[in-house]
């Protein structure tokens, strides 16, 4: 328990919480995008440098990219970035639920006797995840292309304007 | 002062800490923003002064702290700060250039409303060009000379609403980017051989002399020594950013941005850098000198493009009419002197020229700026005129650099630096021809230059603009007067007869000697100095009755070749007609290729599975589909029934999900699940 | 209090966050991204487990938030696809109005 965890679950809880009450969606989505690189930095805090680069590299770099450009497709005027106020009933049932969710995991996690020994880091590096990657996982990751494939391909599909039939006469 | 190689990060870090500000000051915070951006490049001009006089001491010695930036597997990049005279003279001329530039550009951006992000982007741009001057290491060196490029990008384009101010950034960002692919590569490959990039690193770096002579020693395709084949790589980048030939289109267009932004990146600094990474690089390039039988020197092939650019440069700014295209082809003209200076093996001359170009155009272009904004951004020299009488500090400021770049002898900083760079091609063994060309340029220069002040500040006015015109506030016209006395004054540094900056800046105590030892070359080119200004005279000095639409006199006497000049050598059309059109070409052969090979295989796969579709639906419709027909209206009965518990809502499932989740977890906890 | 209860617990407020985003937020591409911060919240909780808790095999919580991250990188490509394809076919991001398949 250091302090730069304790500044990092600030930045983290701290941005997130932020991004569920302000009105404006670009205000979001950029704090939403801090408390991504927050958690990169829990991550190099624990000593998975990789993970936090690819934390980086997905969720700032590209992640936050298609978000932007998503809430600028999806825009018709400046004043509909301004997106509603939850409505009180169904804010209120999500309080409800989400105090509930982190009260029973809390709870949990108070209530098991973890093994109290200090544990040593592991020692990981570029190279052992590579092994790792390419032998014990190399299936996984044969799959996991193809499943990126087909997110692309199923993403095209979804987004691709339905073609209106005048324009296959032309 | 103790100031050593461990504190050099504070100079580059000052402007970025101005950029940052900048970047997060609301547009009305425009005192905030201009107030931190020069407050930290003076901050950064004191620290480059302390530098400097460490530096002197020992001028010698290249000083440097280095310390590892990031572990990768087994791989430790590491990288450093430098400091010795060149970095030191460099920094104390950016920043110094840089903080009067920041300050003319108060007034001259005044009514910009985005004058915040102008000093932003400015900011980040000295922090680039600073970083770029005090890295230690050559990957460093690459992130700044990119970053340098990105702060151009955005500093080029700052009226991207104007098409021709975005069309120039993307060429700048695209033409230079060629050249740093080729500095991109020499890096890679230097890495691959050597394993570091680090300059100087107790004999381990790639500057010092194991590697030289590891590189030397090596010879690769067409019998190139491998220290030439990197560094004529290296020396793409440099063709990029310091518009050499035949990478100099994008300088002159790049002239839509804002003019104290040509005055600090097309002038003074950035174009400075390829210069400066030559020079930098040096020892590398001067690795493969004493080999006797390779094809060509890499130092030959840099006087050759410098020699080039430079009459080239010079050639076309005699039929350009707008203020700052002309002052644009000079600085393409004098950058291929500095070049041509490395080439001919005295990179103090090119230095030394470098510096004093650096006051003496930042000068001219801040003058340029105050005769635009004077005439309400009149920038066609065929429309202004007459400005002398009403704008006298910014005519004799512009007079003074005119006289500095022309190279007026004794009193003006550019003659001396002229003069040495002219001597060090004199001396050179292997041709004369730079020599003649530098000569040629000379003639030029002073003839452009003298149509250049003639048109705009002497005559009648031509335009009701340049007959309203009037002197700018001391903000504008302060900045010039110091430029000025530094156009008058630096060269007093490096004349013949006592080199204290060559001394320094090389390390190596350089004899002075007499002006008047051997004046032979220095008496031809006062001569030919005079000719220029002369001819400039006769020609443009005593017309009367012109106005905005009389042919120019050399248009009248040599129509075919004006015109030529005029359109650049038509460089930008055969870019278009070769470079375009194969890319364009290209793309068609792969859309055809994608259209029809690969399209046709696709389709015929399609043909078959159809084919095979069509056998099945046969056998399905009689034999299976009846016993399928009954289980899916049981199926849709059970739907009808469950469908009512579907509201359509999608926060309604995921409420239920999560409080399903806290219930049967609170079921195992109480029941005593661990 | 360890530092793996520490994370837990970070992670569990982390994923609570998420939660009541994607259940306030009538706005669609919030409520996917409050997903992905409930996504984050799991990494979050694998890396914590691989760094304090120990186990036989060095690598397999590194490796397995690796997997989740390019699993999230598909669902966020397919989600704003949906996100799009919504906005065509009703002119807004409202999620509560979005009920064709009501039953």
């Amino acid at each position: 328990m250091t302090f730069t965890f304790l500044i990092l679950a600030v930045i983290i809880l701290g941005s997130a919480l932020a991004a569920a009450l302000r009105p404006n969606l670009i205000h979001c989505a950029l704090l939403l995008v801090v408390s991504w690189l927050g958690v990169a930095g829990f991550y190099l805090w624990a000593g998975a440098e990789f993970v936090a680069f690819a934390q980086v590299l997905v969720y700032v770099g590209a992640l936050s990219m298609v978000v932007l450009f998503a809430v600028l497709l999806t825009r018709q005027s400046r004043a509909e970035l301004r997106v509603d106020a939850p409505e009180t009933r169904r804010a209120v049932w999500a309080v409800i639920a989400g105090v509930a969710v982190s009260g029973v995991i809390g709870t949990a996690v108070f209530a098991t006797k973890w093994d109290s020994a200090p544990v040593t880091a592991p020692e990981i590096t570029v190279r052992g995840i590579g092994l790792e990657l390419m032998g014990a996982h190399a299936a996984a990751l044969l799959l996991l292309g193809v499943l990126l494939t087909a997110a692309l391909l199923g993403a095209v599909v979804l987004a691709a304007p339905d073609r209106p039939e005048k324009e296959e006469k032309s | 002062m103790i100031f050593s190689a461990t504190h050099l990060w504070m100079i580059p870090a000052l402007p970025l800490l101005a950029a940052a500000i900048g970047s997060l000051t609301p547009r009305g915070g425009r005192k905030l923003a201009a107030g931190a951006a020069i407050a930290a490049m003076i901050g950064a001009f004191v620290l480059s002064c302390g530098a400097l006089v460490t530096a002197l001491a020992h001028p010698a010695v290249h000083g440097y702290a280095n310390f590892a930036w990031f572990t990768l597997g087994n791989e430790v990049v590491r990288v450093g700060w430098l400091l010795d005279p060149l970095t030191a003279f460099m920094a104390v001329m950016v920043t110094f250039v840089g903080a009067l530039i920041f300050i003319f550009s108060l007034g001259y951006m005044k009514e910009d409303r985005n004058f915040t992000r102008f000093f932003c982007f400015l900011s980040l741009f000295a922090a680039a060009m600073l970083g770029l001057l005090v890295a230690n290491s050559l990957l460093l060196l690459f992130v700044c000379w990119e970053l340098v490029g990105l702060a151009s990008y955005l500093l080029i384009g700052f009226w991207f609403h104007k098409p021709a101010a975005a069309a120039a950034a993307k060429k700048a960002f695209l033409t230079t980017r060629i050249g740093d692919l080729g500095l991109l590569l020499g890096l890679l490959w230097l890495y691959h051989v050597r394993g570091t990039l680090l300059c100087y690193d107790g004999g381990a770096g790639v500057l010092e002399q194991g590697s030289l002579t590891a590189l030397a020693g090596t010879t690769v395709a067409g019998g190139f020594a491998l220290s030439t084949a990197i560094g004529l790589l290296i020396f793409c980048g440099a063709i990029g950013k310091s518009g050499q030939f035949p990478l100099h289109v994008w300088l002159p267009d790049a002239m839509e941005g804002p003019t104290p932004v040509s005055a600090l990146i097309h002038a003074a600094t950035m174009v400075a850098a390829g210069v400066f990474l030559v020079a930098r690089v040096y020892p590398l390039m001067l690795a493969d000198q004493a080999l006797a039988n390779v094809p060509v020197h890499a130092l030959t092939v840099v006087a050759g493009i410098g020699a080039i650019t430079a009459l080239l440069g010079a050639a076309i700014a005699v039929a350009q009419n707008d203020i700052k295209r002309v002052l644009a082809f000079s600085t393409v003209s004098q950058l291929g002197y500095m070049m041509l200076a490395l080439g001919v093996g005295s990179w103090v001359a090119a230095i030394f020229h470098l510096l004093m170009h650096a006051f003496f155009k930042a000068l001219l272009f801040l003058g340029a700026g105050s005769v635009i904004h004077a005439a309400h951004h009149e920038q066609d020299v065929r429309r202004l005129g007459g400005l002398g009488r009403r704008m006298k500090a910014t005519f004799a400021t512009f007079a003074v650099g005119t006289m500095a770049l022309a190279g007026v002898p004794f009193l003006f900083s550019g003659f001396w630096s002229k003069e040495a760079v002219l001597h060090a091609a004199h001396a050179w063994p292997v041709s004369s021809l730079p020599l003649l060309v530098g000569l040629a340029a000379v003639v030029l220069t002073a003839f452009y230059m003298t149509r250049l002040i003639t048109g705009i500040f002497l005559g009648a006015p031509r335009t009701d603009a340049a007959g309203e015109a009037h002197e700018n506030s001391a903000v504008m016209t302060g900045p010039l007067l110091i430029l000025a006395a530094c156009a008058i004054g630096l060269g007093f540094l490096g004349t013949p007869a006592w080199p204290w900056l060559q001394s320094n800046l090389g390390g190596v105590v350089v004899p002075s000697e007499s002006i008047w030892e051997a004046p032979g070359l220095m008496l031809l080119s006062i001569g030919l100095v005079v000719v220029g200004l002369g001819t400039g005279w006769a020609v443009y000095g005593r017309r009367r009755n012109v106005n905005a639409s009389s042919v120019d006199p050399l248009a009248q006497a040599a129509p075919g070749l004006f015109a030529v000049l005029a359109a650049r050598l038509g460089f930008d059309e055969f870019y278009v007609a070769t470079f375009g059109r194969a890319n364009t070409w290209v793309a068609a052969l792969a859309d055809g290729f994608d259209r029809h090979v690969w399209g046709g295989l696709v389709s015929l796969l399609a043909r078959f599975g159809e084919f095979s579709g069509l056998l099945n639906r046969e056998a399905d419709e009689d034999i299976l589909n009846r016993g399928f027909d009954r289980a899916s209206a049981a199926v849709r009965g059970a739907g009808q029934t469950y469908s009512r518990a579907q509201a359509g809502e999608a926060h309604g499932y995921l409420r239920t999900v999560a409080l399903a989740f806290v219930v049967f977890a609170l079921v195992l906890l109480l029941g005593g699940v661990r | 209090m360890s530092p793996l209860q520490g994370c837990l617990l970070l992670s569990a407020a982390l994923f609570s966050v998420g939660l009541v985003i994607a259940l306030a937020r009538s706005n669609a591409i919030l409520v996917l991204l409050g997903i992905e911060l409930m996504l984050n919240a799991a990494n979050l909780n694998f890396i914590a487990f691989w760094r304090f808790h120990g186990g036989t095999a060095p690598a397999t919580g590194v490796i397995f938030v690796l997997f989740a991250i390019a699993v999230a990188a598909a669902e966020a490509a397919v989600g704003l696809a949906l996100v799009i394809a919504l906005y065509r076919h009703q002119k807004n991001l409202r999620l509560q109005e979005a009920t064709r398949l009501r039953g």
